[in-house]
C-alpha cells in the first residue's frame, strides 16, 4: 500500500537531488538547468499527493501553471547558456568567476 | 467559482499597462532605430497612465477573482511607487542606452513586463498568484541582465542570477506545497484562518507548517537579496549594465517588501513568533555582512550591492515586528531605499559615457571641482543611505529601529544601530573622494544634453532632502493603508 508519506518522500529526495546538484556540480551548466527542472517537478510530485489526498483539485491546477513556467524559465535558462557560450567559449561551471569579492 | 466581469474593473490599472504593453510591442516593431524615442514616451506615458488609473480609483478595499486578486490601499501605494520609480529609471537611462547600442525596444517592454509582474505580486490573494507575479518579473530580469549580448560579465551574471533566482523559485514553491498540503488550500485568507488551526493540530500538521514556513522565509530570503541568500546580489548589480541595474536595485525591493507582508502576514499571520526569529536572525546577518564587506570594494556598484544588502537588513527589522506599524515603517523604507538607490545610480548612469562606466569609487574624484550640483546630488544620496539626519534615510531608519524596539528586540536595534555607524565609513568614503581628492581630469564635466535627466536627477537629490524634513505626509500615506492612527 502506498501511502501519502511515500510521495512526501520521494518528493523530499527528488528535491534534495536537485539542491545538491546544484550546489555539488562543478563541471557543467546543462546539469544545472536539469536540477532546477528536477527541483520543480518534486514540488509538482508534492502538490500532486497532497492534492489527491486531501480531495482538492486546487493544488493539480497549480501544478499547470507550475509546468508552464518551468517551460519558460528554461527556455530563457538555454538562451542565457548561448549567450554565455558565446562570449566566454565555456560552459563549465568552475571557470565562470570573473567577478569576486 | 465564478467569473464576474465587475472583477476586470478592478484590475483595471494592470488592464491598462497590459493592454498598453501589447500596444507598445506592436509600434515598436514598425519603429526605425532613429525614432526609438516613440518607445520611450510611449512606455512612460504607460507607466503614468496607470499610476493615474490607482490614484483615481477609489473602490473600497475588496478581492476579485475568487480572492486571487487582493484591491487594498496598500497594493495601491506599493504600486503608485513601483511605478514612479520605474518611470525614473526609464528617464535616467535613456542616454546610457544610447551610447551603448541598447537603445532598443525590448529593455523597455521587459522592464515594463516586470512591473506587471511586481504589481500582480504585490496584489496577490492566492499562492499561485504570488508565484507567476514573482515569475513574471524574474523572468523578465533575467533577460535584462542578459541585454548586453556581447559582455561577458553580462552574461555571465545572468547565468548567476538564474541559477539562483531559479532556486530561489524553487524553494518558494516547496514551502508552498508544504502549507497547501497542512492546510488544503492555495488562498493566503483561508490559509491565514487555518494555520493558527493546524500549528494546535496533530504533529504531522505542525512539521507541514514549520517546514513550509522555513522554505517560504528563505526563498523570499533569496528575492529579497538578505544574507546568507545574498550571492547572487553583487555580480548581478555589477555585472549588469547600469541602466539595469537601477532598475534591479529599486522597483524590486518594494514588490518584495509587498510579497513578504502578503505571504507572511496575509498567509501565516498567525505563525508571526515562529517567523519573526528567523527574519531577525536574517537581518542580523545581512546587517553584519552588507556593512563590512561593503568596506572593502572599490567599484561602486559592487559597493551599493552590499549597501542594499545591508538596508535589507533594515528592512527586516521592521517586518520582523510582525504590527501594522511594524510593516508600516517596513514600507516607508522599501519606499526610502527605492529612491535613495534610484539617485546614486542615476548620478553613476550622468557620469557615464560610451566606453567609460564611471563605476569605480575613483572615477568619482573631485567631482566637486569638476560639477559642484551633481556631487552634491551624490553627496545627499550617500549621507541619506548612511542615514545622517536630517535627511531621508534617517527617518527611515528611525522608524525601523523603533518598530524593533516595540516589538521587543532591543538587542536588534543596538546591533543595527552598531552597523550602521561602520557602514558610515564607505558611504562617507565616496564623499571624501568627491570633495577632498584631487581629480584626474580637471576639465568640467560634460553633462548629457537629455534635460529630463538633468531635471529629474537633480529633483531627486533635493527631494532626498525635502522628504527628510516634511517625511509626515508619506508617513501618514504608509500607516493610512495599514489603518494605522
Amino acid at each position: 500500500m502506498i501511502t501519502l508519506a511515500h510521495y512526501i518522500v520521494l518528493g523530499a529526495v527528488l528535491f534534495c537531488i536537485a539542491v545538491a546538484g546544484i550546489f555539488i556540480n562543478r563541471k557543467n551548466i546543462i546539469v544545472l538547468l536539469m536540477a532546477i527542472e528536477l527541483m520543480l517537478l518534486s514540488v509538482n510530485m508534492n502538490f500532486v499527493a497532497f492534492s489527491r489526498y486531501l480531495g482538492d483539485v486546487s493544488g493539480q491546477v497549480f501544478v499547470f501553471f507550475i509546468l508552464t513556467v518551468a517551460a519558460a524559465e528554461s527556455a530563457i535558462g538555454l538562451a542565457i547558456l548561448v549567450v554565455l557560450f558565446r562570449n566566454r567559449a565555456t560552459i563549465n561551471v568552475g571557470e565562470i568567476d570573473s567577478m569576486k569579492g | 467559482m465564478n467569473f464576474n466581469l465587475h472583477d476586470l474593473v478592478l484590475l483595471a490599472p494592470e488592464d491598462f499597462l497590459l493592454g498598453a504593453i501589447c500596444a507598445i510591442l506592436l509600434i515598436d516593431l514598425f519603429l526605425k532605430p532613429a525614432q526609438r524615442g516613440i518607445t520611450h514616451w510611449l512606455s512612460l506615458a504607460a507607466l503614468i497612465g496607470t499610476i493615474a488609473l490607482i490614484l483615481t480609483d477609489h473602490d473600497p478595499a475588496t478581492t476579485a477573482f475568487n480572492g486571487a486578486y487582493i484591491h487594498d490601499g496598500i497594493a495601491a501605494v506599493l504600486k503608485v511607487f513601483i511605478l514612479g520609480v520605474t518611470a525614473a529609471v526609464f528617464v535616467y537611462s535613456r542616454g546610457y542606452l544610447r551610447d551603448r547600442k541598447l537603445y532598443i525596444g525590448e529593455f523597455y517592454l521587459l522592464c515594463l513586463f516586470g512591473v506587471l509582474g511586481m504589481m500582480l505580486l504585490v496584489s496577490a490573494g492566492n499562492l499561485v498568484m504570488v508565484y507567476l507575479g514573482l515569475e513574471l518579473f524574474t523572468l523578465s530580469s533575467y533577460a535584462l541582465v542578459a541585454i548586453n549580448r556581447d559582455s561577458g560579465l553580462s552574461s555571465e551574471a545572468a547565468m548567476k542570477y538564474f541559477v539562483l533566482g531559479a532556486l530561489a523559485s524553487g524553494l518558494l514553491l516547496y514551502g508552498m506545497s508544504m502549507i497547501y498540503g497542512a492546510t488544503g488550500t492555495l488562498d493566503l485568507a483561508k490559509i491565514h484562518e487555518l494555520a493558527a488551526f493546524a500549528a494546535g493540530g496533530p504533529q504531522s500538521h505542525q512539521a507541514l507548517l514549520a517546514f513550509g514556513v522555513v522554505f517560504l522565509v528563505v526563498g523570499i530570503g533569496f528575492k529579497f537579496g538578505a544574507a546568507p541568500f545574498h550571492m547572487w546580489l553583487p555580480d548581478v548589480y555589477e555585472g549588469s549594465p547600469t541602466a539595469v541595474t537601477i532598475f534591479i536595485g529599486s522597483a524590486p525591493k518594494i514588490a518584495a517588501f509587498g510579497m513578504a507582508y502578503r505571504l507572511l502576514e496575509g498567509g501565516l499571520g498567525g505563525m508571526q513568533p515562529h517567523w519573526q526569529e528567523m527574519l531577525a536572525a536574517l537581518a542580523v546577518v545581512s546587517l553584519a555582512l552588507g556593512n563590512i564587506v561593503a568596506i572593502a570594494q572599490t567599484n561602486l556598484k559592487r559597493m551599493l550591492a552590499y549597501s542594499t544588502i545591508s538596508h535589507v537588513g533594515f528592512l527586516l527589522l521592521g517586518l520582523a515586528n510582525g504590527t501594522p506599524s511594524g510593516y508600516a515603517a517596513a514600507m516607508f523604507y522599501a519606499f526610502a531605499y527605492a529612491i535613495m538607490a534610484a539617485a546614486a545610480f542615476g548620478v553613476i548612469l550622468l557620469l557615464a559615457r560610451a566606453g567609460f562606466e564611471a563605476e569605480n569609487i575613483d572615477d568619482f574624484k573631485g567631482l566637486n571641482q569638476r560639477n559642484p550640483w551633481y556631487a552634491f546630488v551624490m553627496l545627499m544620496a550617500m549621507a541619506s543611505l548612511a542615514g545622517i539626519p536630517p535627511l531621508f534615510g534617517f527617518f527611515a531608519k528611525l522608524l525601523v529601529l523603533k518598530a524593533a524596539i516595540d516589538a521587543g528586540m532591543l538587542w536588534l536595534a543596538i546591533v543595527a544601530i552598531v552597523f550602521a555607524i561602520i557602514g558610515l565609513y564607505y558611504y562617507l568614503n565616496v564623499i571624501k573622494v568627491m570633495y577632498f581628492d584631487a581629480p584626474a581630469d580637471k576639465s568640467p564635466l560634460v553633462l548629457p544634453q537629455d534635460l529630463p535627466f538633468r531635471w529629474l536627477l537633480s529633483l531627486n537629490g533635493v527631494a532626498l532632502l525635502v522628504l527628510g524634513l516634511y517625511w509626515g505626509p508619506l508617513i501618514d500615506w504608509c500607516y493610512r493603508a495599514f489603518s494605522v492612527g
